[in-house]
């Protein structure tokens, strides 16, 4: 039973990455990441 | 050290590269000149804000994976914030013991500020804001507003209301943690609040062996998050540190990826055997 939960939340895990991929959602992180947050430094 | 980009702060920027696009596991924030990696909170809010998308799979099956495969072992670890808290506890003076009613406040804290209101607190062009980024999480203001604040004279004069309430919520942070262990891990933290959901299935298990244990509560006393390891070995507490593990006198102790069997799967029976 454990195992087999260990095996389906693997497998929707790699499903939710490869779709979050697909849409593009990896370019959204990335724009973020990469100019300074303002809201994390505290000014937006 | 995992995800340390000395150069960020030799250059007095954040990095920019590729690595960016994938997140760093523990708590961090991508703001931060030494960061190589992205915030696993931060990304999944600064996706949800789009709307375009409005939910993150790719940050949520990445949270999946690492929960399910080491549940908070992250939290004991990995993350920077977790261990900056473990130095401030190690400063002398009055201690003081967190009430296991407060562990529940980080869900509140998971659901509200990194879930809805990103998505439904908007202004009148429907745009929202990473609330829990903007107004409560420490780890930003340590490792991206002060020291950006202090390097960039622009960033600087930007500086007002909210970086103060941000200074603020970080000198409370710090005070509780040379109180308190771990009071930010414990009370606050959503990325925490996730992989605990995970410590129980997780394929890293701590184990307990009932045979050896004489609950003398050395792992208790040396436990970062005053957790008695003998009662719930996996429990949502627990960010397996391996400290009950080193210090137990008589090795009753155990955590890895096997199976354990016999008198080492204590998880239930520890439970219902009144330790």
């Amino acid at each position: 039973m454990l195992k087999g939960t260990r095996v389906f939340l693997v497998a929707m895990s790699i499903i939710f990455i490869a779709l979050g991929i697909f849409q593009g959602e990896v370019q959204q992180v990335f724009v973020k990441a990469t100019l300074v947050c303002l809201e994390c430094i505290g000014i937006g | 050290m995992g995800n340390a980009y000395i150069k960020g702060f030799i250059e007095n920027r954040i990095y920019t590269g590729k690595l960016k696009k994938i997140c760093f596991p523990g708590l961090n924030c991508y703001s931060c000149p030494g960061a190589l990696g992205s915030c696993p909170i931060g990304s999944f809010q600064a996706v949800a804000l789009d709307i375009r998308y409005k939910f993150s799979f790719y940050i949520a099956g990445f949270l999946l994976l690492i929960g399910v495969t080491l549940g908070r072992l992250i939290c004991g670890w990995v993350c920077p914030f977790g261990f900056i808290q473990d130095l401030l506890y190690k400063i002398p003076g009055i201690k003081i013991k967190i009430h296991k009613v407060f562990n529940y406040f980080k869900y509140v804290v998971l659901i509200l500020f990194v879930i809805i209101l990103p998505v439904f607190l908007v202004d009148e062009f429907g745009t929202g804001a990473p609330y829990f980024c903007k107004l409560i999480c420490p780890a930003g203001t340590l490792e991206a507003g002060l020291p950006l604040g202090l390097i960039n004279p622009d960033l600087r004069e930007g500086l007002g209301l909210l970086f103060k309430w941000k200074v603020a919520v970080l000198v409370l942070v710090i005070v509780l943690s040379i109180l308190s262990k771990r009071p930010f891990c414990r009370v606050i933290c959503p990325l925490g609040a996730i992989y605990s959901l995970f410590n129980r299935i997780s394929f890293y298990q701590m184990s307990v062996d009932i045979g050896k244990c004489t609950k003398c509560g050395i792992c208790t006393q040396n436990c970062p998050v005053d957790h008695a390891v003998y009662e719930k070995p996996n429990s949502k507490e627990c960010i397996r540190c391996g400290g009950c593990k080193s210090k137990c006198p008589n090795k009753a102790v155990e955590s890895g990826f096997k199976s354990y069997k016999t008198n080492k799967i204590p998880e239930k029976k520890a439970e219902d055997t009144n330790f």
